[in-house]
């Protein structure tokens, strides 16, 4: 077993591991913690895919600043003296039904893929992953209009909040 | 003799090999031992700097500083910890028992992690990623989640405060940071560290973007929550900060935490605008390289404690006035101006020094202009005076009130 196999599996049992206890702990301040070891563990696969920048931005969104935001909600919303909960609610069948189908869907989509275990063909010549990435983002052949889409989304949403914040 | 590391790192792998491990293994080890020696090295200079830090204190405040343990008090740090490790640790009723004791082992890493990728000299690199800069700020976001996490597993309500205190200052002062490390990343067109320090090989940033590396030290400055910006800790308000309820070495951990990032913050200054390893003879020589980078470094370190030591503290409001009202909008100005400069200048195919010298007079232009301005504007002054009331109230008094 290779050390990139030992990695990997650690980081399937770590990453499932924090998935369970998001939806299992009591207190809310534990589940995002847990949250964030879920998508430190996503982190760690992007490395072992070679997705180097793709891992650092995961950090940096999810736990630099979602996590934060999270955590800094449920401090700011609970009192810390009642923060025991049950962790269910009446909903739950309909989400375990929900997630039971999603999941085999995803696993027989998996197995229906032609040849999982044939590694793709490595990409011709030096190429600077960043940079392309960087210039298909701006390009109007590629994809300038969803990450221009995306810009009006955040200028609305900050908008929003300062509307929202707004001292009358 | 000139390549000195890599040579023991060659002998070792031979070594290694010969003893039947496979170059896999063999590999990982040597990174491994690596990354051990360089967290060595991290608290051997730790324990250095903490005695230089009371020291240089001691002078600029017109004391002696430590001058007991050994000739000048060189064995002082030696005494502090023992007396640290001896120490029994308290935690409060009611804490998070396992978030309280993962804060400050989380806080340690968030700073040993950017080690990682330091490049040393120029064939001494832990791991030289295309994506360098953007690691260090995604590694930071790990120190603030540590200070969170302290501050609300203590269960006391100081602590809270100074956590969110220090979070909303460590958040908003990553803004100028990052702008104005885009700067260098611009210039170098890479984000890559050993890149950014080859494009400063004849001129260092500090001198094509002055402007950037001022910004930086400033947001470097609160970001490590030394004074000026050491409101996170004010005795008097919070009594110290989102580290109230730890002792012994949980403590000290969050303490050689900031010392060590006081340093870091040094070689990144180092590594972004000084030149990092470059010097005379230090890329033929790479054992110089290492020599250059931690004196450099050490040189930023001490400007960094001069500032500390000199200046007071500011208030909560001056600290967020001077982030969002002032750096936030200058830093970008800084960033569009440069960007703009610099693309002109790159297709005019000027002499090096023209461009180097047109980029420091755009540069300290930007940043004279915006402080005429911000000096000039007189910012209408909006306190809220709320009704002072004696410190001590006779309960009948109180009660006759509500």
């Amino acid at each position: 077993m290779s050390l990139g196999m030992l990695i990997f599996l650690l980081m399937v049992v770590v990453t499932t591991v924090a998935a369970v206890a998001v939806v299992t702990s009591k207190k809310l301040v534990n589940a995002a913690m847990w949250l964030m070891v879920a998508l430190f563990g996503a982190a760690v696969a992007f490395v072992l895919l070679q997705a180097t920048y793709i891992a650092v931005i995961q950090i940096l969104v999810y736990i630099g600043a979602i996590a934060v935001l999270i955590v800094y909600t449920i401090m700011l919303t609970r009192d810390p003296d009642e923060a025991q909960e049950p962790g269910i609610n009446k909903q739950w069948p309909i989400a375990a039904v929900l997630s039971l189908v999603l999941f085999v869907g995803l696993a027989y989509f998996y197995y229906t893929l032609p040849q999982t275990d044939v590694l793709a063909p490595a990409l011709e010549g030096e190429l600077n992953a960043v940079s392309l990435l960087g210039q298909q983002l701006v390009s109007p052949n590629a994809y300038v209009l969803p990450f221009e889409l995306a810009s009006v989304l955040l200028l609305a949403a900050l908008i929003g909040s300062i509307v929202v914040a707004w001292r009358k | 003799m000139a390549d000195l590391i890599n040579v023991i790192r060659d002998w070792l792998y031979n070594l290694m090999i010969s003893w039947g491990a496979s170059q896999d293994l063999a590999g990982f080890v040597l990174q491994v031992l690596g990354s051990i020696l360089v967290v060595i090295l991290c608290f051997v200079i730790v324990i250095a700097l903490i005695w230089v830090e009371r020291k240089l204190a001691g002078r600029i405040q017109d004391r002696f500083g430590p001058n007991r343990a050994g000739p000048f008090g060189i064995f002082q740090s030696f005494a502090d910890i023992i007396k640290i490790f001896t120490k029994e640790y308290v935690t409060p009723t009611g804490a998070d028992k396992s978030l309280f004791n993962i804060a400050p082992v989380l806080a340690m890493a968030s700073v040993l992690a950017i080690w990682a990728v330091f490049p040393f000299a120029i064939n001494v690199i832990g791991a030289d990623v295309n994506v360098g800069v953007l690691y260090i700020v995604a590694i930071g976001s790990f120190g603030i989640l540590a200070i969170l996490m302290a501050g609300w597993s203590s269960n006391n309500r100081y602590a809270l405060l100074g956590a969110s205190r220090s979070v909303a200052m460590l958040i908003s002062y990553e803004i100028p940071m990052v702008i104005s490390l885009l700067i260098p990343v611009l210039l170098t067109k890479s984000m890559q560290l050993s890149a950014i320090i080859e494009a400063q090989r004849p001129w260092w940033f500090l001198i094509v973007a002055p402007t950037a590396a001022l910004f930086f030290l400033i947001s470097s400055m609160a970001e490590i929550g030394k004074a000026p910006f050491d409101l996170l800790e004010a005795e008097s308000e919070l009594v110290a900060g989102y580290h109230t309820e730890y002792s012994g070495m949980k403590f000290g951990m969050f303490y050689v935490a900031e010392f060590l990032h006081q340093y870091t913050v040094g070689a990144l200054i180092t590594i972004f605008f000084l030149g990092g390893w470059s010097g005379p003879m230090a890329a033929s020589w790479p054992i110089l390289g290492v020599v250059y980078f931690f004196t450099k470094t050490f040189l930023v370190y001490l400007v960094i404690s001069w500032i500390r030591l000199s200046l007071p503290r500011i208030r909560i409001d001056e600290m967020l006035d001077l982030n969002w009202k002032f750096m936030i909008p200058v830093s970008f100005l800084n960033l569009v101006v440069v960007a703009v400069a610099d693309r002109i200048l790159m297709d005019l195919n000027l002499a090096r020094w023209i461009y180097v010298g047109v980029m420091f007079a755009l540069s300290m232009g930007v940043l004279l202009i915006s402080l005429a301005i911000a000096g000039n504007s007189k910012p209408k002054v909006e306190r809220v005076q709320f009704p002072t009331r004696p410190v001590a109230v006779s309960p009948q008094s109180d009660q006759s009130k509500s």
